[in-house]
């Protein structure tokens, strides 16, 4: 096995203002990423020689880019994997480059989720017995809480103040940030005290639910060299589908062993011995407060239980040893589902080429994208990490 | 001579009382949640009749209900299937009148003195809605009973019975109506009840020879307290021939009602009183049981009727009843997208899982995993498992949700991880709860109900309740 690390290159990314877009539809999302990122890497439509579609529920298949984007009949893969979607498209199209297929790809992320006429996710399922309770995202990761408060004798009152320093850590963050769905700063009391929506989870426990697209383009290190310095080298793409949660009576709702799996494959893949102090930044998947909590021991930030206590000390702040979602996160800048895996390597990318506003970290050459699809039990996890040349 | 090897009852744990506001009457009356049919009630008075019990013993099955769910597919075959029951069975529904739990009751004591059934289970229940404010709506009540019928090891024995049948139009519901109709009052009384039932009642007493004086107990049926009173004077019955009525407490359950009074009634009179059973609706019913003394064990606790009766919720008020029975409606509240129909081959498909809460424990390894799976989720052992029960197993909650957007009508919603006793680990909702009580480590049961009905599909399934009596706690060691 060769693994993947500096094996491709991003030379480009694009990344559409997310929010109710009710101005775009989902080709118009598309089109504005691929533009963006045409235009950073200094390429036209007609250099793309294969493309991966990423989305969860606007498309059924990669058709719908080429027409967007008048693709000059190449090679379009549409691909879902839940909220793993969009870094799984870029895995698969770093995949072919790495393969020696294509010398620049696209890959593209989309969702357009303001269009049903309801505030949650609205996807339709396949014909079933529909006997499993309906468990909207919000009441499937409020067990999680539930249970990690029950595992680690947190009172009620600490484990939501917790969560709220998460959630207003990044809608901070996304108040920096233009492109984020929500713009404003919000009060650990206003968290706490919000409308319940699956108990212990309030409202501003939960992440956005928006429109939007990213883009990047992939290339080999050796031609993005001939189109700009601060390209920026994959290190690692690992993917974990787990099999055995949902149904085991002895795992613990309070650590997702996919995220655990995917990490370790990653920092493998790019020889990473201790994460807290080799990355310089992380975009994990806060569909909810609780799961950033539980996220940050899985991914080897901190130990078991330890999380609440890193949190308190503003350890993953932007002023923090690691800050984490750097631009808002799902909370803040908002999660369409197909595109939220390209927006955090967008992060990633700017971070590292120094071009991230007033979020810029002082130090970015490492970081990390995580995306968590399905649920508690039963999750698809990508873990993806990036650095400088 | 057949009789009654075991008998169970059902009460839901709801009601409307004095203190639930919105609600005119004084009295209190017990009400099915919103979850709750005539057929979820059958299998929670089957499952507390049959603890215990050898349930591929019995070769019939009937389910009586003026109120079934389907105008065409039978009752009883999603009861003997949430019931575990065997394939080979003869089940039938006898429906339509407020008589059909007696008329069951005697079609199974029959099959068994013929021979033609070894054992035959009987269950009763009916969840009848009268017009908003009206008598009916005041004075009915939601239950259910259940009778299991042989030749061998008796409670009581079936002495005999005595029917009359007549037209009589006093109460009635068309196809389509949601409410039951009545024609005037005395009328009604007068003509019907007050003139059939006892005409009945001396019938028995002729065709047997047997002096009223000989009767310990009466389960006897009436609308009301005050209807109830009346027909015990028409009767010539003193106060300790009658079996309480509950009314005040439980109200008129319609067909199951003589026959949860006669499941109190056996567990409360001593070894070789005649107890009689008088229904009525087009005539009236009147089957007449001895105990033999073999008491069940649900007796030692008072009786599963007098314990499912203390066993309550009063509901703080009257909307959300009305919620619950569709007399308000909350269908345009909904947050989520109306749901499509299921799907019935998947239906079908998962029988075993979905009505008889099958799940699989691994030959090879032993492990308990719910939904069954094809290789083991232990040891991937493929193809080697055996089905086991989970729904008259209890268990622990092992973490929770309670959602507030998921719906309108019990919100919120609480979504539970149960563990079982033995293994078996299912994700259902948690149902007849107050939220106060939800906790991780809640002890629960198993109770079949209703998800919804849509495209004309009831979808029943297990959720997990409460568990509700002490009696079933106090057994288990360290419960």
């Amino acid at each position: 096995m060769n693994g993947i690390k500096d094996r491709v290159a991003i030379i480009g990314m694009g990344c559409t203002k997310f929010g109710e877009r009710w101005d775009a539809s989902a080709a118009d999302l598309m089109v504005e990423a691929a533009y963006e990122a045409y235009s950073d890497a200094g390429i036209e439509a007609k250099d793309v020689q294969a493309a991966w579609l990423g989305t969860v529920s606007s498309f059924r298949t990669g058709q719908p880019l080429a027409e967007a984007l008048k693709l000059d009949y190449i090679p379009i893969t549409r691909v879902e994997n839940a909220c793993a979607t969009a870094t799984d498209a870029f895995r698969n199209a770093a995949y072919a480059v790495a393969a020696g297929i294509y010398d620049i790809v696209l890959a593209v992320g989309v969702e357009k989720l303001k269009d049903s006429g309801f505030s949650g996710l609205a996807v339709p399922e396949a014909p079933g017995s529909d006997v499993t309770p309906p468990t909207p995202p919000p009441s499937q990761f409020a067990m999680a809480a539930t249970r990690y408060f029950h595992q680690y004798g947190i009172p009620y009152e600490d484990g939501k103040l917790t969560l709220a320093q998460i959630a207003a850590k990044n809608h901070h963050n996304g108040t920096l940030n233009p492109r984020a769905h929500f713009q404003q700063e919000i009060s650990t009391e206003q968290v706490v005290n919000a409308p319940m929506i699956a108990w212990p989870l309030g409202l501003f426990d939960c992440c956005g639910v928006s429109d939007g697209a990213a883009a990047a383009i992939i290339t080999t290190p050796a031609i993005a060299r001939t189109f700009r310095q601060d390209y920026v080298l994959v290190k690692a793409l690992a993917l974990s589908v787990g099999a055995f949660g949902a149904i085991r009576s002895d795992w613990d709702f309070t650590h997702f062993p996919e995220s655990v799996r995917a990490s370790q494959a990653a920092y493998q893949e790019a020889g990473i011995a201790s994460p807290r102090d080799e990355l310089d930044l992380a975009m994990v998947h806060d569909c909810f407060t609780i799961t950033e909590l539980i996220i940050y021991e899985d991914l080897g930030f901190t130990q078991r239980g330890g999380a609440s206590q890193d949190v308190a000390n503003g350890s993953f702040s932007l002023e923090g040893d690691l800050p984490v979602n750097t631009d808002g996160g799902l909370k803040c800048f908002g999660h369409p589902i197909g595109a939220s895996g390209i927006r955090m390597i967008y992060e990633v990318y700017k971070q590292l080429q120094g071009k991230a506003g007033a979020r810029q970290l002082p130090r970015a050459d490492l970081g990390l994208t995580h995306n968590l699809g399905g649920r508690p039990g039963s999750f698809t996890c990508s873990v993806a990490l990036f650095g400088n040349p | 001579m057949p009789g009654i090897v075991a008998h169970g009852a059902y009460v839901p744990r709801f009601r409307l009382g004095a203190e639930t506001v919105g609600w005119p009457g004084s009295q209190e009356r017990a009400v099915a949640n919103f979850d709750e049919d005539s057929v979820t009630m059958a299998v929670a008075a089957g499952q507390d009749c049959l603890q215990n019990r050898d349930r591929n013993a019995i070769d019939a099955l009937f389910f009586a209900s003026s109120t079934v769910p389907y105008a065409e597919k039978q009752g009883a075959a999603i009861i003997s299937a949430a019931l575990d029951l065997r394939r080979d069975i003869f089940a039938a529904d006898v429906t339509d009148v407020l008589r059909a739990g007696t008329t069951a009751l005697r079609s199974a004591l029959d099959a068994v003195a013929a021979g033609s059934a070894k054992q035959a289970l009987v269950v009763v229940a009916d969840s009848r809605q009268g017009a908003p404010r009206s008598d009916t709506e005041r004075n009915s009540g939601d239950g259910a009973a259940a009778f299991l019928v042989g030749q061998d090891d008796l409670a009581a024995e079936f002495v005999g019975s005595f029917t009359l049948t007549e037209n009589m139009l006093d109460n009635w519901r068309s196809s389509g109506d949601p409410f039951v109709r009545s024609w005037e009052d005395r009328f009604a009384s007068e003509e019907g009840l007050e003139r059939i039932v006892p005409d009945a009642v001396d019938g028995f007493l002729a065709k047997y020879q047997v002096s009223l004086a000989d009767v310990a107990r009466v389960a006897l049926y009436a609308p009301d307290a005050r209807r109830h009173a009346r027909l015990v004077r028409r009767l010539d019955l003193n106060p300790q021939q009658v079996q309480d009525p509950l009314f005040g407490r439980l109200g008129n359950t319609g067909a199951p009602f003589p026959l949860m009074l006669l499941s109190a009634a056996l567990d409360d009179v001593p070894p070789g009183a005649l107890v009689l059973a008088v229904s009525y609706g087009d005539g009236s019913d009147v089957l007449a049981f001895r105990t033999t003394g073999l008491l069940q064990p649900a007796a030692a606790a008072g009786g599963s009727l007098s314990a499912s009766l203390a066993s309550r919720i009063v509901l703080p008020t009257y909307e959300t009843y009305a919620k619950w029975r569709d007399v308000w409606l909350t269908g345009d509240a909904a947050r989520r997208p109306s749901p499509s129909s299921p799907s019935v081959s998947a239906m079908w498909r998962e029988s075993n899982k979905n009505l008889r809460l099958y799940a699989g424990r691994c030959n090879a390894c032993g492990y308990v995993q719910y939904p069954p799976q094809r290789v083991c989720v232990n040891c991937q052992a493929k193809d080697d498992s055996v089905s086991v029960r989970l729904s008259d197993r209890s268990g622990e909650v092992f973490t929770y949700s309670m959602d507030y957007i998921a719906g309108a009508v019990d919100t919120p919603l609480v979504v539970s991880v149960v563990d079982f006793h033995g293994g078996g680990r299912l994700i259902c909702m948690l149902t007849d709860r107050k939220l106060d009580e939800v906790c991780v480590g809640m002890p629960v049961e198993m109770s079949f109900r209703k998800l919804r009905v849509v495209n004309g599909i009831h979808n029943y399934y297990w959720k997990a309740a409460p568990r509700r009596f002490a009696v079933e706690a106090a057994v288990r060691p360290g419960g």
